[in-house]
């Protein structure tokens, strides 16, 4: 007999019988599914944030204000802005590893373009923000050195804000818009990098200052609210990283003991911390939902022993017709096999459905690929396998006569 | 000149079953040979060991004691695989009660042995139309075992014990189920294979079947008490009247 034939006959006893193989085989599809649906979901994560390491550009340091003492008393994080743009100049000339240097202040304001309006950081920076960031223009330009000296009347728009004030097709280069009234040219549109980050709109530091944030309290004339940085390669991150820190706290005049006034981040780093933190929840699931693959081994077990001694008889006859006892093992082996198999399907068209259904209602990234696929199939092959073995070769150790023998 | 080597022989043949520690004998001493084209009554009441006789034919089951050869091979040498082999290819079984399966219809059925034979899907199913057709049961090809009265299947087991074109059809009480008009259409059936050149052995407690048989040999608490030749008395028809 060949395993065409098994198959053949399996699929020929397991339609017989409709509603039983389907329950049989249940434990396995809600196993399967449950496996190619956590897969979706971590693999969906973790896209997300590869996606939000990408957007904030390679061998990214960023630095924050820290604590502060104010008579004693120990201030909350950034309330006060430590930082300043003689620091972003010294890290810059001071630091070898240090490629590019931005100093940002950042407030949220409504931008309006004609009839249309939009509610948007306004982040005020110099263009080696886009060095550090590897950020490149869809259209038009950076700001000049004369904008960025002489608090320019000019913007650049992250590609949300620029969907979102001007039409489909209608260049937004040129075009002025208005920002708390102060009327700026658009002169450059970034590429698209991730929704998060592209919800944004860019004026010079300088204008920032001058023309949006001035009067805000804690703001000096030097100040700004963060710097980033880019080293040059990924194993100076370490290095550059102390360097920074040291230079600061001599800058900052941090005395020794006392907490430093700023944080140097890797937020790379932070994000893959995170990363590993949703694959260990993603394994987790799987084994969960591996122990449901189990149960549905076992009920194809039962089920199957349940048939083999159901069908004693038949297993007789054909024992006396002809049938080897591998014959045997191999037809009901077929049928576990072809039980996990339509399992395994059924559960990948269910895990697939159900993934994309939370996509749409949670709004989450989902991602289905091959590899989880093919993996959930070959635990439903090897479930099949592993239960389906005991009772056929029980089947195949049954004695011709005694099987005749039976009613 | 030498004799044409008998088709089966059975030398000293016993068969000796353990049940918790007692030896109960089934069959003992039993030689005979079954030569090709014969047609054989196995008689003898219940429990005088025709059926495991007939096991032991059928390479169901080995002897105990003494062999069994078929074409001149001591059945015991082969391997368990190689007598299952046989079964699909040389031995054809007819069972008292019909032994089909319930949920394959006659056509399917009739196949089986093929399947085991390593025939494909087409050739399977032509040559069992052929077989079907042998037995007159063609036009209930399609039909399930339990749609058929109880002569039609049993005709649509004796298609599936010719369809590989068995050495020996092995036939246990093949009437024993059936109203004696049926039974006897039956019989005249083996009768026709048999004029075909077809070698059957028929197990049976009822003496008028035996009567239609050129040979019967007697069984008596597992032992061979006759082996008797008679004058053929197999009519060439149908005796139904």
């Amino acid at each position: 007999m060949t395993m065409l034939q098994g198959f053949q006959i399996a699929l020929h006893a397991l339609r017989l019988n409709p509603l039983r193989s389907f329950l049989t085989m249940l434990g396995i599809v809600i196993g399967v599914a449950s496996i190619v649906t956590v897969f979706a979901i971590g693999s969906g994560a973790q896209l997300r944030l590869q996606e939000q390491i990408r957007s904030i550009g390679a061998n990214v340091l960023m630095i924050m204000p820290g604590a502060v003492y104010q008579g004693g008393v120990r201030l909350k994080d950034g309330s006060k802005l430590t930082m300043t743009e003689s620091d972003v100049q010294a890290i810059l000339e001071q630091i070898p590893e240090i490629q590019a240097a931005a100093g940002s202040i950042a407030g949220t304001a409504q931008v309006i373009h004609e009839g249309k309006n939009w509610n948007t950081t306004i982040n005020g920076t110099t263009t080696g923000h886009f060095m550090v960031r590897d950020w490149q223009l869809a259209s038009g330009r950076y700001f000049s050195s004369a904008e960025e000296a002489a608090a320019g009347k000019v913007v650049i728009l992250g590609s949300t804000v620029a969907r979102e004030l001007f039409a489909p097709g209608d260049d937004p280069i040129g075009a002025q818009i208005r920002i708390m009234k102060v009327p700026l040219e658009v002169v450059g549109v970034l590429d698209r990098k991730d929704p998060a980050q592209d919800d944004v709109a860019f004026v010079p530091l300088t204008t920032a200052k001058l023309r949006f944030l001035g009067s805000a309290s804690n703001i000096n004339r030097d100040s700004v609210a963060y710097i980033i940085a880019k080293v040059a390669a990924d194993g100076q991150m370490a290095g550059a990283r102390s360097e920074i820190e040291s230079l600061l706290r001599q800058r900052h005049h941090v005395p020794a003991g006392q907490e430093d006034d700023f944080k140097v981040q890797d937020p790379a780093a932070a994000m893959e911390a995170q990363q590993g933190a949703i694959r260990t929840v993603a394994l987790l699931l799987v084994a969960i939902a591996s122990v449901s693959l189990l149960v549905g081994g076992i009920s194809i077990m039962n089920v199957m022993i349940v048939s083999v001694t159901e069908r004693t008889r038949e297993i007789g006859i054909r024992r006396a017709l002809g049938g080897r006892m591998r014959d045997i093992r191999l037809q009901f082996l077929c049928e576990a096999l072809v039980l996990c198999l339509l399992g395994g399907a059924v559960g990948v068209l269910g895990g697939v459905t159900l993934s994309m259904t939370v996509a749409r209602m949670a709004g989450w990234i989902t991602s289905i690929d091959g590899e989880a696929i093919a993996l959930a199939l070959a635990f439903s092959i090897a479930t099949g396998l592993i239960f389906g073995f005991y009772p056929a070769h029980k089947a195949s150790k049954l004695s011709p006569i005694e099987a005749l023998k039976t009613e | 000149m030498t004799a044409p080597l008998p088709l089966i022989s059975l030398r000293s043949v016993g068969r000796t079953y353990r049940t918790d520690g007692i030896a109960v004998a089934a069959v003992r001493n039993v030689s005979f040979d079954i030569d090709q084209g014969e047609i054989l009554a196995v008689m003898g009441p219940s429990g005088s060991g025709k059926s495991t006789l007939m096991n032991m034919i059928g390479l169901l089951d080995l002897p105990s004691e003494g062999a069994i050869y078929l074409e001149g091979a001591n059945v015991a040498d082969l391997s368990e695989d190689r007598r299952s082999t046989l079964r699909a290819r040389s031995i054809g079984f007819v069972f008292q009660s019909y032994n089909l399966l319930a949920r394959h219809n006659a056509i399917e059925n009739v196949a089986l042995p093929l399947v085991y034979c390593g025939v494909g899907n087409k050739e399977r199913l032509s040559r069992a139309e052929q077989s079907l057709e042998a037995v007159g049961m063609l036009h209930r090809a399609h039909h399930f075992p339990r749609q058929l009265s109880g002569g039609e299947q049993q005709r649509v087991a004796i298609a599936r014990a010719l369809i590989a074109s068995p050495l020996i059809i092995l036939a246990d009480e093949p009437t024993g189920a059936l109203d004696s008009r049926t039974g006897a259409e039956i019989l005249a059936l083996f009768a026709a294979l048999n004029q075909t050149g077809q070698t059957i052995v028929m197990i049976t407690h009822d003496p008028s079947i035996a009567t239609r048989c050129r040979r019967t040999i007697r069984l008596h608490d597992g032992e061979l008490v006759s082996d008797e030749t008679q004058i053929p008395l197999i009519p060439k028809r149908s005796v139904a009247s």
